[in-house]
């Protein structure tokens, strides 16, 4: 080497400082969205999310209505379709919701693991808290993006089989269908929460393993068994605190005033899990050793 | 490097290459001197004291690893499959916690100054490694997002320029699983270009490659290296680095057994003296009369290590003897059996 690169080599190369501000955030989180948004697997999960609220609107047309015997929200569906909206989060939270976060976020670090990109995303640096917080925003996000994808195609088979008009809630008010819409964004965001708290437990048991399967089934296990403890009378000294509790909670969202002790605990439960699990999920991140 | 605080300049480049720690001749490991301030000239690319790995199982993966890889070198990693290169690796990198021991890259503390090092740093560990169903360039773009340094203007021409460096322009488009093993290897070596870096890692960079697209990536270490970056590259093979090593350190069973220059470690060699003749008996009581060590007789040769002395008076006394001496020679082994002999036969895994 001349003496020209040798000093060259003593020179750090040029490069831009680290630049400060949400933009890298903002860059990282958008090619992790893209990343899951991308993936078949999880575009089927939307598609089958979409589905399912049309399957239930086709039955309770053929059928003429519920009996008044089925799951809460189907009476009412036939006379506004609105309620299809709120008859199909109430479906799809026992088994297809939580699945689909187990999906999403049982691969979220595993999946990285597996394919052997953890190391190299570590090497760049992406940094170990910051691909943790951006893979939790990417979950939180798909979670939403869930829990509307119900709702709104709800929305479009219920307009569309059924008349839409003004919302009777539970109390007995009623109030406009535009009014009513609002509520039902407010189910949906408060859904999301509950699907995020989950995912926060779906993104700790991620950390501990390098196969997504492995840690998908373990979510599932966990949500399954929250919601049959939920189910049993002998356990209801645990029920406030099983996860699963208060995730049907939204239906005080549709009484006038809206809101109330339910809805707070709810909430409450929700980041109590968040909190916990995400802390676990750091613990366990920074501090173990990438070999995959 | 004792250069390492002489300041800038034209004086720094005598003895360069020169200046690492003494080959462990001994049988201890070299070790560098305890760890200085920072000094002010071209410090250690990679500096290490004592590192050491013990995985839960027990096994002791990595054994008080002192490296010391001088800025501008290219140092070549070597050792059998086994014995440890890729976890001492990982440690450089602070994917792995060292048992005991501590590391400094390009001047800065591991892994407190991961955040402010790292992004200088490219690097290959343990083969290729991306989203199947994304293509190498949509692989590239998102190791490029997570880069908090990197600029999101030039992405697009930087990741075209190191698509372009390693030949994989043309397949840029391809999802990652359509490629082949040479091309998935290329791919991890563009992802190390995507910004200009004082130190390479490689590890095993040509693992899977053709014998084209093996020389291809030593002309592309050339190139890197001549830039003036620093390359750690590792390897199984003593040949696919000799070509392009200014340095090496050998790895045996989780310690490193030599460090220092090519020619240093060719200077380990013990010269022989070789006589060919029809007497090999009578040459060898002259050249154990002679207390030269280790030697052994074949049908019509007679050898033994030269030691100290000097070929031309064996000879006389050879003549004088009445040995019929048809040849001499005084061959020094091959760097290949030098690395064999500190790695042991073969190459199988150790522990």
């Amino acid at each position: 080497m001349s003496t020209a690169e040798r000093q060259a080599a003593a020179r750090p190369a040029r490069r831009p400082a680290l630049a400060g501000g949400a933009g890298p955030w903002l860059r990282f989180l958008r090619s992790e969205l893209r990343l899951i948004f991308g993936r078949w697997r999880n575009l089927a999960l939307l598609a089958v999310l979409a589905g399912l609220p049309v399957l239930i609107g086709v039955a309770l047309k053929l059928s003429g209505g519920g009996d008044g015997g089925g799951p809460a929200f189907f009476d009412q569906v036939a006379g506004n379709g609105v309620f299809l909206a709120f008859a199909s989060l109430t479906v799809l939270l026992t088994l297809v919701l939580p699945l689909t976060m187990a999906v999403v976020s049982g691969d979220s670090m595993a999946g990285e693991a597996s394919h052997g990109t953890l190391r190299y995303l570590l090497a760049v640096p992406a940094g170990r808290t910051r691909l943790l917080a951006v893979k939790y925003a990417a979950v939180v996000i798909f979670g939403l993006a869930a829990c509307a994808t119900v709702a709104a195609a709800a929305l479009i088979v219920g307009a569309i089989l059924f008349p839409v008009g003004p919302v009777t809630l539970l109390s007995g008010n009623t109030v406009s269908l535009g009014a009513g819409l609002v509520r039902l964004l407010l189910v949906v965001l408060y859904v999301a929460a509950a699907m995020a708290a989950l995912g926060a437990i779906g993104l700790a048991i991620s950390t501990f393993t390098e196969h997504p399967i492995g840690a998908i089934a373990a979510i599932l296990v966990l949500a399954v068994a929250s919601e049959v403890s939920d189910a049993v009378p002998q356990f209801s000294v645990i029920h406030p605190y099983l996860p699963s509790h208060w995730w049907l909670s939204f239906g005080a969202i549709l009484r006038s005033p809206a809101g109330g002790p339910e809805l707070t605990h709810g909430l409450l439960s929700f980041a109590a899990y968040v909190i916990i699990f995400a802390a676990i999920a750091w613990a366990r991140f920074t501090s173990a050793d990438v070999t995959s | 490097m004792s250069v390492a605080g002489q300041g800038a300049g034209p004086r720094d480049e005598i003895g360069f290459g020169r200046a690492g720690p003494r080959p462990a001749s001994d049988g201890q490991h070299a070790r560098p001197r305890p760890l200085a301030p920072p000094p002010a000239g071209p410090a250690a690319a990679i500096s290490s004291t004592g590192l050491s790995k013990r995985f839960r199982g027990g096994q002791l993966a990595v054994d008080g690893v002192s490296l010391a890889v001088p800025a501008g070198s290219v140092y070549g990693f070597l050792g059998p499959n086994g014995s440890g290169k890729t976890t001492t690796i990982r440690i450089l990198l602070g994917l792995i916690h060292p048992t005991s021991g501590e590391h400094e890259l390009l001047g800065t503390p591991m892994p407190a100054g991961a955040t402010s090092v790292l992004p200088r740093v490219g690097s290959l560990v343990e083969g290729p490694a991306f989203h199947p169903q994304l293509s190498g360039r949509a692989n590239l773009a998102r190791c490029d997002a997570a880069d908090r340094t990197a600029d999101p203007g030039t992405a697009a021409d930087r990741i075209s320029a190191a698509l372009d460096r390693v030949g994989l322009l043309a397949a840029a488009r391809k999802h990652y699983r359509a490629y082949s093993l040479g091309m998935k290897q290329r791919l991890a070596i563009a992802a190390g270009l995507l910004q200009p870096r004082d130190l390479m890692i490689l590890d095993e960079p040509t693992n899977g490659l053709d014998p084209q697209g093996t020389r291809e990536v030593r002309s592309l270490i050339r190139e890197i290296a001549a830039g003036g970056t620093t390359v750690f590259v590792s390897s199984h093979l003593l040949a696919e680095v000799e070509q392009i090593s200014t340095h090496v350190g050998v790895m045996r069973t989780g310690q490193l057994v030599f460090q220092g220059t090519l020619a240093e470690l060719r200077d380990r060699g013990a010269a022989r003296i070789l006589v060919r003749t029809a007497e090999p008996e009578q040459a060898v009581k002259v050249l154990a009369g002679r207390g030269l060590a280790d030697v052994r007789s074949g049908p019509h040769e007679a050898s033994a290590q030269l030691g100290e002395q000097r070929p031309e008076e064996i000879n006389a006394a050879l003549v004088h003897a009445g040995v019929p001496v048809a040849g001499l020679e005084t061959p020094r082994p091959s760097l290949e059996d030098l690395f064999v002999e500190l790695t042991g036969e073969g190459f199988d895994v150790h522990g």
